[in-house]
């Protein structure tokens, strides 16, 4: 019976088929909605024979705007996970007053926060912001790729790897409970034991791997690939908010790997970095996860405010205003964003110099912040301004971010933070930046760049609907947790006693469901959409009346993005190109250069999953096993040295042909 | 950023378009991106290196660098990676000079003092096991041991690419792909090199001295 | 409060409920404080808002009216396409802010260093200096796994979840913890502040009112963390020697095997006293050696400062400084478990040992896999040997 029990051991680490919750309802539903969700797409994949194109085309693909669209789609995917565990946090809490406990045991709930903050940050916020950087910067830049396309495959795919362990969790075992920073001494092996914690090291670790070579990846191209012409002054100014974010990435996921390697370290190895006893120290913790996490709020929003950027001088029809500001404002941001962190603990008891010192330092970043606001204001101001959805979506951004910063910057004073840090209130702060400048910002880049990436225009009527359900959602759903941090009530809680709270609660609830509607709308837009894609085509490849670079070519773009690459003499380029009579050249194509696909990506990624799920549960053999395959896979890649080919000159020219008939045609 | 800076009007149209192709930007971005990769990597060290400078001390009653450390050993350790760097330089000029086969003997000789280096620190981190010091003991072996065998990770790893270069480089010669691939493992085998003056230095230096 | 009024528009019929029961038993505590400090800390909040606002409602109001005035079908507006620059604004919009933050920074600078809660009082109310020769109230507080110790020094009582101070008396709290993060809070006295495990952090505050208020941890500390409050009592002077004497004349004492069974996990005890406890222990809980066996962190540190130790005496000294892993040999689940270390299976909804039951959870126990009676030990039946319940009216 017990070399049974070994050998069980042996091939299956600590998992058993226990393991697998088939008897609790909520994890029921949740997998027949997968299974029935996944089996509808593998049958349309199917019925279209979709198969063949999809690894050709898709999974292989080292074409950045490929790549881009798959992250966003990756991001949307995930943040339906994400949102629905926003939506059974506020039931819970909506009910679970006095002697109702609701439906979620804190067991269970604890689970829920965890993973939906976790998801919303690094499986929803940070694809959409690495998507949208992957399509728009190369053809911002007028470049065909970017510096390290097999990489950037690579990493989008070890991005997914992450998601999926955390999707697993699901399904097999558990997710951790330890809140979405894992903070210890509360992550230790002995107060969370069980795969929990260790799900969630995993999945970041092998995310985070593909962010931060997506980061080095964008940098390089930023910097060496930018069309002739295209001074640092003269980069569009997405592509400048995407330098800074990149920059802080590769400057701060590295600590992240490094702290969670040491919490893996005292989890699996039993030292003693963080735990209480044998001279561990787990502020140390708090201080390095926050010198990554403080930084990682810009990773997010910096690109945001790019795109809001974008969309105001477009809509405008106007120049930014105040360009030079605008790129100054970002550079201090960048380098302000690595002495801020410990304003994130005030509470720790630092001392009153330490603490004001940060909180200061916290309050100077709100001033770059404000001029950008200014900028966008003034860009406004003497235009001649387009509401179209993505417009709609800056004007909603500019009113809701401006609110979020003041409470920022209130918690940012050390006194005040002592009242309101761990309460609702500032729950309601970082939601109000996250949703009201990431979210909004990510969803007007989308709507955006959607007729660039696929040729046709998203519906405007159900993008209104969704935008109006998003912000009357959103204040619903966050005022009054302003209002219960103003009244002492503290985060994470499961239940509550006093029976007075409730309407708040509720009313939050209500928000959670118009966010939902919102949701949906937007799902729907996208159907609309794509069934009436021959009413929204955009033959002209220009559909907004662009300023850069990527309004020049046709829509979707070629593979090669430009035949002859662009030569620039303003930052607003394509709207110096069309004032000053810019002639499309027709003839004296030339083969193009372009990487070849690989599917070295999508398996080296798939070897990490093994492998992560191998380390969760305790399956050494495994482990060792996908270990050694990574090492294999990857020194097999670089004996392949054959990874370009040539575009034929003639093929060029009939992509070119078929776009010349279109531009008639438009 | 008009358009002070283009040609001056009724001059011939600007140019929008280069007719004639650029070469493609690959060995520029590769030296680039490896550098940030290094700068990267370089910031997890410096995490290391903080932790070690926080729990350093934290001995919890138990050995302390004095009485663990045994200088003249890490000193000889010390010289082989220097010397591995310094054939590895000698591999690069000979790189220039397209002369295959020094290249590989250098190449050899470098893996060779790589790989003492990472044997004389598996004999340590064995006789510090028999010491009754393994990570778990206190906060300041688990610092010490996560930040030495973290280089010393590194280090294997340059080895293992050392020889599929070897491999490479046999296979197709110098070309222009694989004397890239030199310069970059150039970089990481001399930041590697940098790194362990630097654990030299802060574990072993001031924890013995002390 | 402002947030909300200002997106009334819309919401307005939605909010008026709300509103209105708000008004009518408001409990806006961090607005409505009973302690100096706190409404120190409230008058920070409101000037900070106050100044913020200078710059926040021009900024949302001429958002609007640009985004309406320069919209496309208003062609009577000015349109400057290459309108993008102009020194003046640009001064202003950096300056602005600036002399805003400039007058923030003045106000954090000395709201930090006068409301350090490290920093003794040295008023009690806005009018009042702190009496000279006034010994402050010592409390030392302990967060527990889900459950607040309180022990004071000066009396030689402990209690459970409830704590009492004289009005207009300063307080000196000394706040740690016994295995994870945890923070202090009291909304209407002051500010919190994080309780951890072998460290000391401290609060210094008064009340300034009679009255009963709740505290609670902030700070997510595992399972039972939702019902980890405590109640806080400002009483008079008769008020609180009364407190005091009630505790003292409760037959509870904690001693050191009374305070290792209240070290395991129990979530929504009831206030319980103790008219004395065992001498040193908070000692032993900041040191992590509440067994005799093992090693306080002082002596550690001071056998470290030393130079260590080594062979035999360093073998020893390892066995006496493990304390992470007592409640796992005790064979008590970990504050933060999961499967399959939880043995619940993945989600379930049993409840470990400890914890208050939910019987409106569903079917308690699916798989027959934990025993019987994991369920009926809630509210600390096992562990009230040797503190006595406190009597109904405190414990509203």
């Amino acid at each position: 019976m017990f070399a049974n029990l070994d050998l069980q051991q042996l091939l299956f680490g600590r998992f058993t088929i226990e393991q697998i919750p088939y008897h609790e309802p909520i994890l029921q539903a949740t997998f027949a909605g997968v299974a029935v969700v996944g089996l509808a797409v593998l049958g349309v994949i199917t019925y279209y024979r979709f198969w063949g194109p999809m690894w050709r085309d898709w999974i292989t693909s080292i074409d950045h705007k490929k790549i881009g669209i798959m992250y966003c789609i990756f991001a949307s995917v995930m943040l339906l996970r994400g949102f629905a565990d926003a939506i059974l946090m506020r039931s819970q809490q909506a009910v679970a007053f006095g002697d109702q406990q609701g439906f979620l045991p804190p067991h269970h709930y604890d689970q829920i926060f965890t993973a939906h903050g976790m998801i919303m940050i690094f499986f929803v916020a940070m694809p959409f912001v690495t998507g949208l950087m992957n399509f728009a910067v190369p053809l911002q830049i007028g470049a065909r790729d970017v510096a390290f396309p097999f990489l950037n495959n690579f990493s989008f795919w070890m991005t997914v790897a992450g998601g999926m362990l955390v999707m697993v969790s699901l399904f097999v075992g558990e997710f951790s409970r330890a809140t979405w920073l894992a903070y210890p001494p509360l992550s230790e092996a002995s107060m969370s034991p069980g795969v929990g914690v260790d799900y969630y090291i995993w999945a970041l670790q092998i995310a985070g791997i593909g962010t931060l070579l997506s980061g080095i990846n964008l940098i390089a191209t930023i910097v060496k690939m930018r069309a002739p012409g295209m001074t640092m002054m003269k980069l569009p100014i997405f592509v400048w908010s995407s330098l800074c974010t990149n920059i802080l990435i590769v400057a701060a996921f590295p600590i992240l790997t490094a702290v969670l390697a040491m919490l893996s370290l005292d989890r699996y190895v039993g030292t003693h970095f963080f735990t209480n006893d044998l001279g561990g120290n787990a502020m140390l913790y708090f201080n390095l996860i926050w010198i990554w996490g403080h930084p990682e709020v810009y990773i997010l929003i910096l690109p945001a405010f790019g795109v809001f950027s974008e969309i105001t001088s477009t809509f405008c029809g106007k120049r930014l205003f105040g360009y030079t500001s605008m790129v100054y404002a970002l550079v201090v941001i960048t380098i302000l964003a690595y002495l801020v962190w410990l304003h994130h603990f005030f509470t720790m008891g630092s001392g009153a110099d330490v603490n004001s010192f940060f909180g200061i330092t916290t309050m100077i970043i709100s001033i770059p912040t404000g001029a950008k606001i200014f900028n966008w204001m003034f860009t406004m101001y003497r235009g001649r301004i387009r509401f179209e959805v993505p417009m709609m979506w800056v004007v909603a951004f500019i009113v809701t971010f401006v609110i979020g910063g003041m409470t920022g910057v209130l918690l940012a004073v050390p006194p005040a933070d002592f009242v309101l840090h761990n309460s609702l209130f500032l729950i309601a702060h970082f939601h109000n930046v996250i949703i009201g400048g990431v979210l909004f910002g990510m969803f007007a880049g989308v709507t955006f760049w959607f007729p660039k990436a696929f040729g046709f225009k998203l519906d405007d009527f159900w993008g209104k609907v969704a935008l109006g359900f998003w912000v009357t959602g959103f204040y619903v759903a966050f005022m009054p947790l302003y209002v219960l941090g103003l009244m002492g009530v503290t985060r994470r809680m499961q239940h509550f006693d006093d029976p007075s709270l409730q309407i708040w609660f509720v009313i939050a609830a209500i928000g959670a469901a118009l966010i939902a509607c919102g949701i949906a709308s937007q799902i729907v837009m996208f159907v609309v959409s794509i069934r009436n894609r021959d009413k929204l085509r955009d033959l002209t490849g220009d559909p907004w009346g662009g300023r850069t670079l990527e309004w020049s070519t046709s829509s979707p773009p070629p593979d090669y993005n430009f035949a002859f690459t662009p030569v620039v003499h303003d930052s607003d380029a394509w709207w110096d190109m069309k004032n000053r009579g810019f002639a499309r050249p027709m003839t004296g194509y030339k083969p193009i250069h372009m990487p070849k696909n690989t599917a070295t990506g999508a398996i080296l990624a798939g070897l990490n999953f093994a492998f992560g799920i191998a380390m969760i549960w305790y399956v050494w053999w495994l482990a060792a096993l996908s270990f050694l395959a990574i090492f294999v896979v990857a020194i097999a890649h670089t004996f392949n040295y054959k990874r370009d080919y040539y575009i034929p000159a003639d093929t060029v020219s009939r992509t070119e042909g078929q776009r010349t008939r279109e531009l008639e045609m438009a | 950023m008009m358009h002070a800076d283009t040609a001056p009007p009724g001059a011939a149209a600007p140019v929008f378009y280069q007719t004639d192709e650029e070469g493609h930007h690959s060995e520029g971005s590769t030296m680039l991106g490896f550098w940030l990769y290094l700068m990267s990597d370089c910031l997890i060290f410096a995490t290391l290196f903080a932790t070690y400078g926080v729990l350093g001390r934290s001995y919890a009653a138990g050995p302390t660098p004095k009485e663990l450390f045994d200088l003249p050993g890490i000193a000889v350790n010390t010289a082989m990676l220097l010397f591995s760097s310094i054939t590895y330089g000698f591999a690069m000029l000979e790189m220039d000079r397209d002369r295959v086969k020094q290249t590989q003997i250098w190449l050899a000789v470098t893996g060779l003092f790589g790989a003492a280096f990472v044997a004389l620190e598996i004999r340590e981190f064995v006789h510090l096991f028999h010491e009754g010091a393994p990570p778990w003991r206190s906060a300041f072996l688990s610092s010490f041991y996560t930040l030495v065998s973290t280089h010393g990770l590194h280090v294997s790893m340059g080895i293992l690419w050392l020889i599929v270069l070897m491999v490479q480089v046999s296979k197709h010669g110098l070309i222009v792909e694989n004397k890239r691939r030199l310069m970059c493992l150039s970089m990481f085998w001399h930041f590697l090199d940098l790194i362990w003056i630097g654990v030299f230095t802060v574990v072993y230096l001031m924890g013995v001295l002390e | 409060m402002r947030a909300p009024a200002r997106r009334g528009r819309r919401l307005l019929p939605l909010l008026a409920l709300p509103l209105l029961t708000m008004l009518g038993g408001c409990n806006f505590v961090v607005l409505h404080p009973a302690g100096y400090v706190a409404e120190q800390q409230r008058n920070l909040v409101l000037a900070a808002t106050g100044l913020m606002l200078l710059i926040i409602v021009p900024v949302i109001a001429f958002t609007l009216i640009f985004a309406w005035r320069y919209r496309a079908t208003n062609e009577d507006a000015v349109y400057d396409p290459e309108w993008h620059h102009s020194t003046q604004l640009e001064v202003l919009i950096w300056t602005a802010p600036l002399m805003i933050i400039i007058a923030l920074g003045a106000l954090t600078w000395i709201g930090t260093h006068t409301l350090d809660p490290f920093r003794p009082l040295s008023k009690i109310d806005a009018k009042r200096d702190v009496p000279a020769g006034t010994q402050p109230l010592e409390i030392e507080a302990v967060a527990m796994d889900w459950k607040w110790l309180f022990l004071y020094p000066q009396y030689g009582i402990a209690t459970v979840n409830e704590v009492a101070a004289p009005v207009d008396r300063p307080i000196r709290f000394k706040i740690t913890a016994t295995d994870v993060m945890n923070t202090f809070y009291v909304p209407t006295l002051a500010g919190m502040v994080y309780a951890m495990p072998g460290m000391q952090t401290q609060l210094h505050a008064v009340i300034n009112r009679e009255g009963a208020w709740e505290g609670r941890s902030a700070h997510y500390s595992g399972a039972g963390f939702s019902n980890m409050f405590f109640k806080f009592h400002g009483l008079t002077n008769e008020g609180f020697d009364q407190w005091i004497a009630k505790a003292k004349a409760s037959n509870g004492v904690l001693t050191q095997e009374a305070y290792l069974k209240l070290e395991e996990p129990s979530e929504a005890e009831p206030a319980r006293y103790y008219k004395s406890y065992m001498q040193g222990l908070y000692d032993r809980i900041i040191g992590m050696c509440p067994r005799p066996d093992q090693m306080c962190v002082g002596e550690m540190v001071k056998i470290d400062a030393r130079g260590g130790a080594s062979g035999e005496e360093a073998e020893a000294n390892y066995k006496r400084l493990q304390y992470d892993n007592r409640l796992a040999e005790r064979g008590i689940e970990g504050p933060g478990a999961t499967a399959p270390a939880s043995g619940t299976g993945p989600h379930g909804q049993t409840q470990p040992e400890g914890m208050r039951p939910r019987p409106d959870m569903g079917n308690p126990d699916v798989r027959g896999q934990t025993s019987p009676d994991s369920q009926g030990k809630g509210s600390g039946e096992g562990q009230s040997e040797g503190g006595q319940i406190a009597p109904k009216q405190l414990n509203q």
